[in-house]
């Protein structure tokens, strides 16, 4: 039997709430499906299964908040046919075993709650809990006024509003980083104007739909120069470097009401730019509309920092723990440059990298960034 | 009429198109009936003998040949009106102002624009059966290229007509049958209005109900029998159906929460379809009730005129479904 539990979804979440059950008890799921929705301080995250089973049962209801760890389901694991077993792969007997009605411990949330949109948008963030809210909207549907109702008849409210939730869960990872992390930080000046006339010639000859933006460009070479430098792409665990997994960029998408989070993008170093750039623009639309998975929230091994299109020159980030590093880019801006003994006008942009001190040296650092802009200077090999 | 400053909806339109040949003389006027007659709906009576044969064109029963006509001379540098009689028969030039008015601009690379105005007739009520009856206004509103208006009030029968000409590009304005005998006080110094925004025709903060063209007087009666019984309805007026002006009709719904869409069109694919559309990609987490279409029945429009006006939106139906999105008030 696998335990399917509460996952952690970024280094300072303890508890999560878990909001929706896409399945219940007897249903067929796939590696990778998803099976719950749980509410974190940076928004409601669709969570995968890993295990490949019948779901056996539930063991936390909707609107419950429980530690990370905490097992939330059971699922019954596909038996592999064991080749030796003498009966003919004969078919497992249907289960008998009844689904007990008491398996969910308190009140779901009824599955078709009829409530408008703008009084579920209040109620969570006024923290009003729906079961008991009676709605006098139209077929009884419940209303902002009902639920506002109901929030004044309660003393406190059980979860804070969304956009403070998201500004404390900054507020406890950028203080945890600045308070554990001893950073160092290193400046780097790259000449974009191979990268930037190849990608001119590249998207004229694309169609509309599949041309790139410089972005693009950026983060597919700090992929590429993680493979020389993996020690860039490490996590601070338990007073100590764990090795990344894989090469896996997070890029940090400003939310519209304010805060943050960094999307990570699975396999950065792989794969057309075309496909790169599809999956940018996916991802962020996702980050903001409130519809990412788990797996990519958590598995960013490095964070780019971009605040170019503001105009910014450049950025020093602060590392999110427990990635160790930070890559900012600013502005790609003309400017005057030597080559040789001409001073040319070429497309420049600042490229910085905040790193953990405790993981790697200046020296590397420095390699690091070089490597970066090697790679920006070969743009078809990108 | 004793009262200079009350006119009818018709003289309004009238005194539009007299402006506007008074005051350029590349302007002229063509349609079916439009010069010795006075027009189908009388819109243009008098003007053949103020403007002359000339500038006010009798034309075959061809609606492409006349369309297409007018297409051509605005290419050439004219301002011409054509008047289709209904928009029923417009769809004989639904080549010409689809395939070519519309597209010109974009497929010459902004070489040759069409600056021309098409009036119609459209809606029911007048006991005309099927054939003259239909509200197809959406079928233009769906054609980039195109701008399309509809004037619901006397000041705008006045002030569109000027503002549509002046634009580079094709505009089609519709004018509602059930609107022609509407009277209403007139400024004496009524001029131009915009084409491009809609208009708040009501204060209300309980519902927004959207409607345009000859609902609008059925609109603002239901908005009536609404506030008797303490509902504020807020009226917009589209005046424009394309392009919809998104941001009065969503500023509109944030502050009442609530959206009821009153469209003589038949109800699939219908403006309110698109205006629904709208409000749930821009609206969603504000509306407290979802929002509801009153529009007319699927049917070709019934000739007898108690069949005629059950198929048509009417205020005891608008009222109805403004309490339906209200619940338990």
């Amino acid at each position: 039997m696998a335990e399917f539990r509460m996952p952690s979804l970024g280094a300072d979440m303890d508890a999560g709430t878990l909001v929706e059950w896409h399945v219940k008890p007897g249903d067929r799921v796939e590696r990778g499906q998803i099976i719950a929705v749980v509410e974190t301080q940076k928004g409601a995250i669709d969570i995968e299964t890993f295990e490949t089973g019948v779901v056996e049962s539930l063991l936390v209801a909707p609107d419950t908040e429980v530690p990370v760890g905490t097992v939330l389901a059971l699922i019954r694991e596909d038996v592999p046919t064991i080749a030796s077993t003498p009966a003919p792969a004969a078919p497992a007997p249907p289960s008998t075993r009844v689904e007990p009605s008491t398996t969910i411990a308190t009140a779901p949330v009824a599955a078709g709650l009829r409530i408008s949109p703008r009084a579920r948008k209040r109620a969570s963030e006024l923290g009003v809990a729906l079961e008991h809210v009676a709605g006098t909207g139209p077929d009884g549907a419940i209303t902002t006024e009902d639920v506002e109702r109901a929030a004044g008849s309660t003393t406190a409210p059980a979860r804070p509003p969304t956009p403070t939730g998201m500004r404390s869960a900054i507020a406890a990872a950028m203080s945890r980083s600045k308070r554990e992390i001893p950073h160092y930080y290193l400046w780097h000046s790259i000449d974009l104007e191979p990268a930037l006339q190849w990608l001119a010639a590249t998207n004229e000859r694309a169609p509309v739909a599949e041309r790139l933006l410089p972005a693009v460009l950026l983060v597919r070479a700090v992929a590429l120069a993680l493979r020389e430098f993996p020690e860039f792409g490490s996590a601070w665990r338990d007073d100590g470097a764990v090795p990344p997994t894989g090469i896996h960029v997070g890029f940090a998408v400003s939310m519209r009401d304010g805060g943050l989070v960094n999307p990570a993008l699975h396999d950065t170093d792989r794969g057309s730019l075309v496909e790169l750039m599809q999956r940018m623009r996916d991802v962020t639309q996702r980050a903001r509309g409130g519809g990412l998975r788990a797996s990519e929230l958590s598995d960013a091994t490095i964070t780019i920092t971009n605040l170019g299109d503001l105009g910014t020159h450049g950025v020093l980030g602060v590392i999110h723990p427990p990635q160790t590093a930070i890559v900012g880019f600013g502005t790609i801006a003309a400017r005057p440059w030597v080559v040789g003994d001409a001073v040319l006008v070429r497309r420049v942009v600042e490229v910085s990298l905040s790193a953990d001190h405790r993981v790697s040296d200046g020296h590397r650092g420095a390699r690091f960034l070089r490597a970066i802009e090697a790679q920006l200077q070969h743009p078809e090999a990108l | 009429m004793t009262d200079p400053t009350i006119v009818t909806y018709r003289e309004a339109v009238r005194a539009a198109l007299a402006d506007a040949l008074r005051r350029d003389e590349r302007v002229f006027l063509m349609g079916e009936d439009v010069g010795k007659y006075g027009g189908t709906y009388a819109v243009t009576h008098g003007l053949y003998d103020e403007f002359g044969p000339e500038r006010i064109r009798d034309t075959p029963l061809s609606e492409s040949a006349f369309v297409g006509a007018g297409i051509g001379a605005a290419m050439g540098g004219m301002r011409p009106i054509v008047e289709i009689m209904s928009v029923n028969f417009s769809l004989l030039a639904l080549d010409q102002i689809v395939n070519n008015a519309a597209t010109l601009r974009h497929m010459s690379g902004g070489q040759v624009g069409v600056p021309l105005v098409i009036r119609m007739a459209t809606g029911a009520g007048a006991q005309l059966a099927a054939q003259h009856s239909h509200s197809l206004e959406v079928w233009y509103a769906h054609v980039p290229g195109l701008k399309v208006v509809a004037p619901a009030t006397i000041a705008d029968a006045r002030g569109m007509l000027w503002t549509a000409l002046e634009d580079p590009d094709p505009v089609i304005v519709f004018e509602h049958v059930g609107l022609y005998n509407q009277k209403g006080e007139l400024p004496i110094d009524a001029g131009p209005v915009d084409i491009s925004r809609a208009a708040v025709r009501r204060l209300g903060r309980d519902v927004t109900v959207v409607t345009y063209g000859g609902s609008l007087p059925k609109v603002m009666s239901a908005a009536a029998t609404l506030a008797e019984r303490g509902i504020e309805a807020e009226v917009i007026d589209l005046r424009s159906l394309r392009p919809l002006d998104d941001a009065t009709i969503t500023a509109s719904v944030r502050k009442t929460h609530r959206a009821v869409l009153v469209d003589e069109g038949w109800r699939t694919c219908s403006l309110a379809a698109e205006i629904s559309a709208r409000l749930m990609e821009q609206c969603l987490y504000d509306l407290e009730a979802p929002v509801v279409r009153v529009c007319s029945v699927e049917v070709p429009i019934p000739y007898p005129r108690h069949l005629e006006q059950a198929a048509l939106p009417q205020p005891a139906g608008i009222v109805a479904a403004v309490l339906g999105t209200m619940g338990g008030r």
